[in-house]
């Protein structure tokens, strides 16, 4: 099973040369900390840049500069400032090759749940909806079930949903699958998971095509 | 050259009343009016909408206006980092429209730029969509959104000239740029405010006919809400 630094580690592999990539809080944030570096890549922050780099040096934080989680940050050579109308511009225009973001829920079809819970605070959308309403490739990094210990991976979304039919993979603590129009064709697993125990933990219709190999990350 | 500079903050904010409709620059605590902030405070103008893609601290941004009852709405992509917030809006107190926050910029862009409409895909089948025009283009589904109206933006740059040009810093652009034009009267507030031609035609973000008033604020605190840093070693 892969805790949350292994589920990064894993996505990391997804990115690829020449790639612009979003990513969004929690998970997602770490997969910067593992993409090789032999490869050439720009991490996009909805909020206003291109060429994010690490976290600044003690003593060196500038309250305007910025993530889309508010954390400070720096710039790598080859970084550019912009405004939130041309942010977004380069997402819903599809100049943004990868996002990675986080759910609450995953549907067979590609749905998304990530936003709202009702009858809790709810704290808004985000940028999540502009992203998954328009990237072409969406990759998932979420637990296989949730604290209830209830899958994640559903035959419909129960909670309110945050875009349609638009993820195209997940990786979780126990699989790496993808979104098929016959449901979740299962690619890979976790290490010192069967496909018995993903199957315990999936409620939407997983497809299970001959010998299921264990991911190295 | 055109002269948009005005003495100070409360000079710039003359003709602010009850019930209007503001927009403020700024993503979290980031780029924010913090000069029009205070003044808006201190006028103590009452039911007012707020456009901003966030809603502030407790104690700081928006924050301010929430402690003293003044926003009757809030026009935001998210909003999480305010227990005053929260308590006004389970109580019923403040109305909120939570708005994708791509929409949320072309919305002012399109009111900056005269587009009383435009179509996303943005919140398509979700509930952002309910009881708005939908269409296809291209074997794709997307939802009509409309131009926001509004009486004043309230926008912070780094500097500007008395022609009312500016030029911003880091990620204190943000929704900055998309506000300017977007209300009836745009008010800018600069970290430093120079005579015109002390600025390089070349470097404008966005050009002085979308500002009407421009000041030099004063007191930037310029919060950082999540400060991460790494070690040295």
């Amino acid at each position: 099973m892969l805790d949350k630094i292994g589920i990064a580690k894993r996505i990391a592999k997804e990115v690829k040369d020449g790639y612009y990539v979003n990513l969004g809080i929690g998970i997602p944030t770490l997969v910067a900390n593992y993409v090789r570096d032999t490869i050439s890549v720009e991490f996009q922050s909805e909020n206003g840049v291109l060429g994010m780099g690490p976290f600044p040096y003690e003593g060196e934080e500038d309250a305007d500069i910025i993530n889309a989680g508010k954390q400070t940050i720096t710039t790598l050579p080859g970084a550019s400032f912009f405004d939130s109308a041309t942010s977004f511009g380069m997402i819903r225009g599809k100049h943004v090759d990868l996002t990675i973001l986080g759910a609450m829920e995953v549907a067979e079809n590609g749905d998304i749940a990530n936003w709202k819970i009702p009858g809790k605070m709810v704290k808004g959308m985000g940028g999540a909806m502009d992203l998954v309403a328009s990237a072409e490739n969406i990759i998932v990094a979420m637990m296989h079930t949730n604290k209830a210990g209830e899958s994640k991976l559903l035959k419909k979304c129960s909670l309110p949903l945050t875009g349609v039919g638009c993820v195209k993979k997940i990786v979780t603590n126990l699989a790496v699958l993808q979104v098929t129009p016959s449901g979740f064709l299962l690619i890979e697993r976790a290490p010192g998971v069967s496909v018995e125990d993903i199957k315990q933990a999936t409620e939407g219709t997983l497809i299970i095509k001959g010998d299921i190999p264990e991911m190295t990350v | 050259m055109i002269r948009k500079t005005v003495a100070d903050v409360k000079e710039a904010l003359i003709g602010v009343k009850d019930g209007m409709t503001f927009m403020l620059g700024g993503f979290g605590l980031c780029g924010i009016p913090e000069n029009a902030i205070s003044e808006l405070v201190r006028l103590g103008v009452k039911d007012i909408t707020c456009i901003s893609n966030n809603a502030g601290v407790d104690d700081f941004g928006l924050g301010l206006l929430l402690q003293k009852h003044q926003i009757k709405k809030m026009i935001s992509s998210y909003v999480g980092e305010n227990d005053e917030f929260e308590r006004q809006m389970l109580s019923g107190e403040l109305d909120v429209e939570l708005t994708p926050q791509g929409t949320l910029a072309e919305k002012c862009r399109a009111a900056q730029a005269g587009f009383p409409a435009f179509y996303t895909p943005a919140g398509y089948g979700t509930e952002v969509a309910e009881g708005k025009e939908t269409r296809e283009f291209n074997g794709k589904m997307y939802v009509l959104e409309q131009a926001f109206e509004a009486d004043f933006s309230f926008v912070k740059a780094w500097k500007g000239d008395e022609a009312g040009n500016l030029i911003f810093k880091g990620t204190a652009r943000n929704f900055n740029p998309c506000m300017c034009g977007a209300a009836k009267i745009t008010v800018a507030e600069v970290e430093e405010l120079v005579p015109a031609g002390g600025l390089d035609p070349n470097d404008i973000h966005i050009p002085g006919i979308f500002v009407q008033r421009i000041f030099q604020g004063v007191h930037f605190e310029k919060r950082i809400e999540q400060r991460t840093v790494r070690s040295r070693n």
